[in-house]
């Protein structure tokens, strides 16, 4: 079924390319990326050698557009997965293809389609490479624009689960949905002058999946569905969502029939030189998957966003990263980005930029008084959107200030206070109930001329012991203090010359006292980039927008290659 | 498995053979920008050549290139009539903190948003920051993947070549 596809898209192309002239024989674009790697075994670190030795992923995106014609595909190749891919992407063939056709009102597609309604509570397909992460969904798009700011959509297919033996699996259940926008300034010009701007939606998404159990009774047919507005008036903004999921009983909530749902709000000002956001999320039972027995990152059709920063640096980002708990949680973050102007006593003659940035997360209320979950409803307690009990699942309070000395010369001071309660938010199998840690990064750039640059980093991360209440209460707490430094050297717009070196010098063993060094190269031309990694990369997860894997240690060299077009 | 590899050679073969005739041109995707009015990738609507920039808010060379351009962006402008797109690829986790930090930043240049994707695909982006030129006629003239200090000299000589065509 799945190999005919491409032979269409083949036949059509070819009939397509052929009825017409080749001086206009439309445009393509697309990349290429390969990534492969050779491992050691490394018994200090945990890291074992892979049978093969050598690993390699490979991608090629080909996407075609002549006039109001659309066709693409991703070729896939797994010879084997890289460490720490998931465990059942393997050969080489298409992972994604389509065909399509656009104008004015209407856009379809047939085969594997990226979409998003609104914030992507009630679904969301994406892919995101560097997690091994894709859940298209392959089948039928239609997207109308009827009348100017008015846009309707319908999506129908199947998820992709993995890749096995070069060919798509998809998921076991079917994905339907609805979604519609409007945008009331392009829809009524003349209504709303510049200092307002309103618009609204509404989204309705089902997923089928036939009822195998034997025990129970399960919905083999479940929506989830709500809708979104959002409002400016001037330089203020405010945006929501809410989507309602129904029952919706799975290995994700051990098989209960409670409603789920999911909140997020938005409220910003900013003007020139000063942002302020205020962020809130309630989520209860919300794990929305085409197969209910899935588990992992497999299979959600919705996307339930963390709402904390992402960090880039080695230390904070991925020692302690958080990822939105869907079973339940409430969450807030503030943040405030600030320039100081030119010219004055603090700002200097080139200014500086202030960033603070807090967020917390905490477990919801669940009233369980009255209800059994035993009993023939099913449903194991009631929750209110936004009702939050002091248990605390994380907390991060930052700020950083960067500050440009010369023409030459700039530093970027940062500090990190990370709160994350591992009972729940489980990152680590050495720590003890909340772990607490407080980071510090100096990063120093220096241009040496036109074209030579440096640029160095100094990370400190300390733990706080064990807190009282807790087994081994006083003691170090997970694997201890942690150091970092990194130096890199670029030749504009070529060259670029790296060393890390992360020391885990605070482990509570210490024979696990161990440094991680790398050394990093890489060659830039145009649109070209080779890259090599030789050293030691720790276990731990690696998360991308507060979605995440785990990465085994390993140790060896890495070459990558990645090109556009 | 033989007709796949079959059919994507093909394609392949026809997507090469295809390129030379043309140059390449802006594919069409609908993003917003952070006033959250539509704007079609395909038909910015600028006069002079468009530099296109791809980052996001957890990307720290793509918020050092852009903040680099941002001070010289005044000089450019004068100079070649070149207008900065910044595209930001930051989801529905860091979008809402994207206007905050423009601001914050007082970036002068336009702003679009592409939370799931579909220009970054279209475009053939495999990691942030990249850039691309585009001349006025909205052909694809230069691109460059990753940012070094220094790098935008480099862009500012091919944005000033077209100038001179």
């Amino acid at each position: 079924m799945v190999s005919k596809i491409p032979v269409i898209i083949f036949l059509t192309l070819t009939c397509f390319g052929f009825s017409q002239d080749f001086t206009n024989g439309g445009t393509f674009t697309g990349n290429i990326e390969s990534t492969f790697q050779y491992l050691n075994s490394d018994t200090l670190i945990g890291a074992n050698q892979p049978e093969q030795k050598g690993l390699i992923n490979s991608y090629m995106n080909v996407f075609y557009t002549n006039k109001n014609f659309k066709a693409g595909m991703r070729l896939e190749s797994y010879l084997p997965r890289i460490q720490g891919y998931p465990n059942r992407f393997d050969g080489t063939g298409i992972g994604m293809r389509y065909i399509g056709y656009v104008n004015k009102l209407v856009d379809v597609t047939l085969g594997s389609f990226y979409e998003q309604f609104g914030a992507g509570l009630s679904l969301r397909a994406y892919e995101d490479r560097a997690l091994g992460y894709d859940n298209l969904l392959d089948g039928a798009r239609l997207i109308v624009r009827p009348y100017k700011g008015i846009v309707l959509k319908g999506v129908y297919g199947y998820q992709r689960l993995s890749f096995q033996q070069g060919q798509i699996v998809h998921g076991d259940g079917i994905v339907r949905g609805v979604d519609a926008e409007i945008n009331f300034k392009e829809t009524f010009d003349s209504l709303l002058n510049d200092n307002w701007d309103f618009g609204l939606g509404l989204s309705f998404v089902s997923k089928f999946q036939a009822d195998n159990d034997d025990a129970l009774i399960l919905p083999q047919n479940v929506g989830a569905y709500g809708g979104r507005f959002k409002a400016r008036y001037k330089n203020i903004n405010f945006n929501g969502e809410y989507i309602l999921k129904e029952q919706d009983p799975s290995n994700d909530n051990s098989k209960i029939y409670n409603y789920g749902h999911a909140a997020i709000f938005n409220l910003g000002y900013s003007k020139k030189g000063l942002g302020i956001l205020l962020s809130g999320k309630s989520v209860d039972n919300m794990s929305y998957r085409s197969d209910r027995t899935k588990d992992l990152q497999d299979v959600f059709i919705n996307y339930l966003p963390a709402l904390n920063k992402t960090h880039t640096y080695n230390l904070v980002a991925t020692l302690y990263p958080y990822a939105t708990q869907p079973m339940g949680e409430v969450a807030y973050q503030a943040e405030v980005l600030y320039t100081i102007k030119k010219g004055t006593k603090l700002g200097g003659k080139y200014g500086a930029a202030v960033n603070l940035n807090v967020s917390t997360t905490y477990r919801p209320v669940h009233h369980v008084s009255g209800f059994s979950p035993l009993d023939s409803t099913g449903v194991a307690y009631s929750a209110r959107p936004f009702d939050k009990s002091d248990s605390m699942y994380w907390r991060d309070i930052n700020f950083n200030i960067t500050k440009k000395i010369n023409k030459k010369l700039s530093f970027i001071f940062s500090y990190f206070n990370i709160n994350i309660n591992n009972d729940v938010a489980k990152i680590s199998n050495d720590a003890k109930g909340i772990i607490s840690s407080h980071i510090g990064v100096i990063e120093t750039s220096f241009k040496i001329n036109k074209k030579h640059a440096i640029r160095s980093e100094i990370q400190a991360l300390f733990v706080e012991k064990i807190k009282k209440g807790v087994p081994n209460a006083g003691g170090i707490n997970d694997k201890g203090n942690w150091g970092t430094i990194l130096l890199e050297y670029t030749v504009s717009p070529h060259w670029s010359f790296g060393f890390m070196d992360q020391y885990n010098y605070g482990n509570p063993t210490e024979s696990k006292r161990v440094h991680y060094p790398i050394f990093t190269f890489g060659y830039v031309k145009d649109a070209t980039r080779f890259s090599i990694y030789y050293g030691r990369q720790r276990a731990g997860l690696f998360c991308v927008g507060g979605v995440c894997r785990f990465v085994p240690a390993s140790n060896g060299l890495t070459f990558s290659f990645t090109q556009s077009f | 498995m033989k007709t796949i590899f079959f059919s994507s050679f093909f394609f392949l073969a026809f997507a090469f053979f295809a390129q030379e005739s043309d140059l390449k041109q802006l594919p069409s995707v609908d993003l917003k920008d952070l006033k959250g009015k539509k704007v079609n990738t395909a038909s910015l609507g600028f006069k002079g050549p468009v530099v296109i920039s791809f980052w996001a808010t957890w990307c720290s060379p793509c918020k050092k290139e852009l903040n680099t351009i941002h001070e010289l962006y005044a000089d450019w402008q004068a100079e070649t009539g070149v207008t900065l797109v910044a595209v930001s690829i930051d989801d529905e986790k860091t979008k809402n903190s994207v206007l905050t930090y423009v601001n914050g930043k007082a970036w002068d240049f336009p702003v679009l948003l592409d939370p799931n994707g579909d220009f970054k695909r279209a475009m053939g982006v495999n990691n942030v920051p990249h850039t691309f030129l585009i001349d006025k006629d909205g052909n694809i003239v230069y691109s460059h993947n990753n940012y070094a200090p220094g790098d935008e000299e480099k862009l500012y000589e091919e944005i000033k070549k077209l100038g001179a065509k």
